[in-house]
């Protein structure tokens, strides 16, 4: 479980995040919702240790994210931010092994390369395992920073905005990819969307921000309603409901 | 036809699939492949060319053979390890800074080693060369971290910014170096050190080099840590590597291999850019499968420029250093040209 309490985070007179608290079960896809500037990305961060928070406490499976290890908690919890632009020239092969750098401190065992293998297949880039990053389109790219971050076997999996730059199939294929993730592999995921419908779709759970506050947090039903999204992103968005009976926002 | 269907089906077959696994990871953590044996060869050729290159004649001169042993061989070892230190530095700044253009010369180490040197010769009369080495290793490592910080701060990794900014922060530092220089009537302690030559190494004044050997095993030890650290930081951070540490022992090393350089040797530029992006290019990035060929391709190219530098007017010698800046910046503008050819393409 994802514990926050009292979390605050202040960038100067006019923003501020927080105090956020909120309590992320275990297991499922949690998407964070919300326009630009709501918070979402910091919330995100903080929870991965990737930016310091100013007030309160977040805890991941009862650790503390500020004072355990960054070593320990790089065994339970990984985070992954949208596309760096500075490529690498690594392969494939070599940048999933490094998900094992936790455990094996980059020493791979066999155990590791039967590991890392899996994920390869997992993601199917295993046509691809040898290739040059910077060789790769930027949706297999992608994938491949997502195998690395599987690889590392962590519960918790945090993702911020995993289909920036995809165009439609990539964005299907990705979802599909966490999807199976969760299900099968037992993952926790929590992720930053910008597109609802992809939020509704692939989330067990989403939690809505606006400036800088958590809105609402529920079930895809409960948070899917035309009140709610047309406040939070004060413009008029309607549900209508799909083939297979899901809401979809149209905006 | 038939063979290429025998590999996929071997590829698909869960047993066969690990066994493919071992065997490629035998690949990647074998040094001694063919090609890393003929490398080794032509550079252990190169050394022994530099051995037996030069104006003294060793065989027919009753004292030849010391000669041989007083300035070829420390000459050569020195080479070696100069070339070494030069082209890792380079590699490890290119992965902290993920930068192709950032090494010592561009980032100002160099400049900042030789105002800690000026500034030894002015605070100690007749230094001797553990100091001077002492005052070099601890401005590079304050000039690094300043221009590291200064990085950090500013996120502009990418752009071609970085360099140039380098670039004039060691301009100053070197204008700074020349006035003080002429103020306290020491130019020629700057001049001596900004043109690097191995004319002057001979038994007695390299030997302090051999440290390199030690900062070379510190930098295989964190050689995985070092090519995460090229991820970025926050790859690094969620791998669990302490970045800021990292940092500041990757600052260290640079500094000591190049104030070392800087206080036996001299400025040597260029170097630290050549070898790793061409060593890149051909074979990526992982740190711990290149660093043997980043260091044999560094000991390779300044060899060869010494070589040059000592036949080209014969029986007089250039510096290496001139050798390698006219090289180094054709290198560099090749790489500068590639790199928005492959930006454009993207």
């Amino acid at each position: 479980m994802i514990k926050i309490k009292n979390a605050r985070k202040v960038y100067g007179e006019e923003v501020k995040i927080g105090p956020l608290n909120i309590e992320i079960p275990k297991a499922g896809i949690t998407s964070l919702i919300g326009p630009n500037g709501a918070g979402k990305s910091t919330t995100l961060l903080m929870i991965g240790r990737l930016l310091n928070m100013d007030e309160g406490q977040i805890t991941v499976a009862n650790m503390d994210v500020t004072t355990t290890k960054s070593k320990d908690l790089a065994k339970i919890l990984t985070i992954l931010r949208q596309e760096n632009h500075f490529i690498t020239r690594l392969t494939v092969r070599q940048l999933v092994g490094f998900g094992r750098f936790p455990y094996s401190q980059g020493r791979l065992t066999q155990e590791d390369e039967k590991i890392i293998s899996k994920y390869i297949d997992f993601l199917e880039l295993t046509d691809l395992e040898h290739r040059y990053l910077d060789e790769l389109s930027g949706g297999q790219r992608q994938r491949a920073y997502v195998a690395m971050i599987l690889c590392q076997e962590t519960e918790y999996v945090l993702l911020d905005e995993p289909l920036n730059n995809l165009d439609i199939a990539r964005s299907v294929q990705m979802m599909e990819h966490l999807r199976m993730a969760a299900n099968e592999l037992g993952r926790t995921i929590l992720m930053v969307m910008h597109d609802i419908n992809f939020a509704a779709k692939y989330s067990d759970r989403i939690c809505a921000m606006k400036n800088g506050q958590i809105v609402a947090f529920g079930t895809v039903e409960e948070i899917m309603k035309p009140d709610l999204l047309s406040e939070i992103y004060e413009t008029k968005i309607d549900i209508i409901r799909g083939p297979h009976g899901r809401p979809i926002a149209i905006y | 036809m038939s063979k290429h269907a025998m590999i996929e089906v071997e590829s698909d077959s869960q047993p066969q699939f690990s066994k493919q696994n071992t065997k490629q990871k035998n690949k990647q953590n074998k040094i001694f492949t063919l090609p890393f044996i003929l490398a080794l060869l032509v550079v252990i050729i190169l050394g022994v060319i530099s051995l037996f290159t030069g104006v003294y004649d060793i065989w027919n001169q009753e004292d030849g053979w010391e000669m041989f042993f007083i300035t070829r061989v420390p000459r050569t070892i020195a080479l070696m390890l100069t070339g070494a230190a030069m082209s890792m530095t380079g590699l490890i700044m290119h992965l902290v800074t993920q930068n192709k253009m950032v090494e010592p010369t561009t980032i100002g180490t160099t400049e900042w080693a030789g105002l800690g040197l000026l500034t030894v010769y002015l605070l100690f009369p007749g230094p001797s060369l553990v100091l001077r080495m002492t005052g070099a290793i601890l401005f590079s490592f304050i000039g690094t971290m300043i221009f590291f910080l200064f990085l950090r701060r500013v996120r502009l990794r990418t752009s071609l910014i970085v360099p140039i900014i380098g670039l004039m922060l060691g301009a100053v530092i070197s204008a700074f170096s020349t006035f003080m220089a002429l103020f306290f009537n020491m130019a020629q302690v700057v001049e001596a050190w900004f043109i690097g030559s191995f004319a002057p190494v001979q038994v007695g004044r390299y030997e302090y080099l051999w440290i390199i050997i030690i900062v070379t095993i510190i930098i295989f030890m964190y050689a995985n840590r070092l090519t995460i650290a090229g991820l970025g930081e926050d790859v690094a951070t969620t791998l669990g590597v302490n970045y800021n540490r990292l940092i500041l022992m990757a600052n260290a090393l640079i500094a000591v291999a190049v104030g070392i350089v800087a206080a036996v040797i001299g400025n040597i530029p260029f170097l630290g850019l050549i070898v790793p992006n061409i060593i890149s290019m051909t074979r990526g990035d992982d740190l711990r499968s290149n660093l043997p060929w980043v260091c044999l391709l560094g000991m390779g190219t300044i060899t060869v420029c010494d070589i040059i530098s000592r036949v080209v007017i014969m029986p007089f010698e250039v510096p290496v250093s001139l050798i390698l800046g006219t090289i180094g910046a054709v290198v560099f503008i090749l790489i500068l040209l590639r790199q928005r050819k492959s930006r454009r393409l993207r």
